[in-house]
């Protein structure tokens, strides 16, 4: 009984989760901010939802199974890496360097740098060759 | 009770399923398309997920594996392509 109400509640839990992040997609404004509603809120619905169908095979079923952890940890894994590679996709194609707010010290924005350094190297190259 | 948190996390994620292919259909730029993608995928595993406790079966897991690693992948190569113009340099 205890395990069918735990069960219960991370279904319904994940259920909310996965339903809000995909809400946040198509409601908030900035490109930005709509990275946050997937790359966290959906990420938890699925943990949710992973998490109670190994409760339910292990104490319903009676067989437990490691891979519900394993796909949780493969997800928690490439969340973050999807979420940085599309954040910089979207720095790079709709912002400038010089547009961006300066990062307080004398180093350009970690994404921007190889940009900055590689115009370094060839200004320095020209007034050689000058 | 089961049945009835299942039937509703099935509807939420189907609704989400929804929203995200209404945001890949019409999305301001190719970066919002992109990361519909990703989340269509996310919840495809989940959908994956709760089809095997209503079924019992623990088959739908291998399924689920292999379409998070294909979404990753995926991602991973239009985010590239996206960038640099190319997957492979």
């Amino acid at each position: 009984m205890i395990i069918e109400i735990l069960v219960s509640v991370c279904l319904v839990i994940s259920g909310i989760f996965g339903l809000v992040g995909s809400f946040g997609l198509i409601k908030l404004p900035d490109p930005m901010m709509r990275l946050h509603a997937p790359t966290k809120a959906t990420t938890l619905g699925v943990g949710g939802a992973l998490v109670a169908s190994m409760l339910y095979m292990h104490f319903i079923n009676g067989n437990f199974s490691f891979h519900e952890l394993m796909i949780t940890l493969f997800l928690f894994l490439t969340a973050p890496v999807t979420g940085n590679f599309i954040a910089k996709t979207h720095l790079h194609l709709n912002h400038k360097a010089s547009d961006l707010p300066p990062t307080g010290t004398d180093r350009p924005w970690a994404t921007f740098e190889s940009d900055a350094m590689r115009e370094k190297i060839e200004s320095a190259e020209d007034a050689k060759a000058d | 009770m089961i049945e009835y948190a299942l039937l509703f996390a099935f509807s939420c994620y189907g609704l989400a399923l929804l929203m995200n292919i209404y945001r890949i259909i019409q999305a301001p730029g190719p970066g919002d398309r992109i990361l519909a993608l990703d989340t269509l995928v996310v919840n495809a595993i989940a959908l994956l997920a709760l089809f095997g406790i209503l079924e019992g079966t623990t088959v739908y897991f291998e399924a689920s594996m292999i379409i998070a690693m294909t979404g990753f992948i995926s991602t991973v190569s239009f985010t590239r392509f996206m960038l640099r113009g190319d997957i492979i340099e």
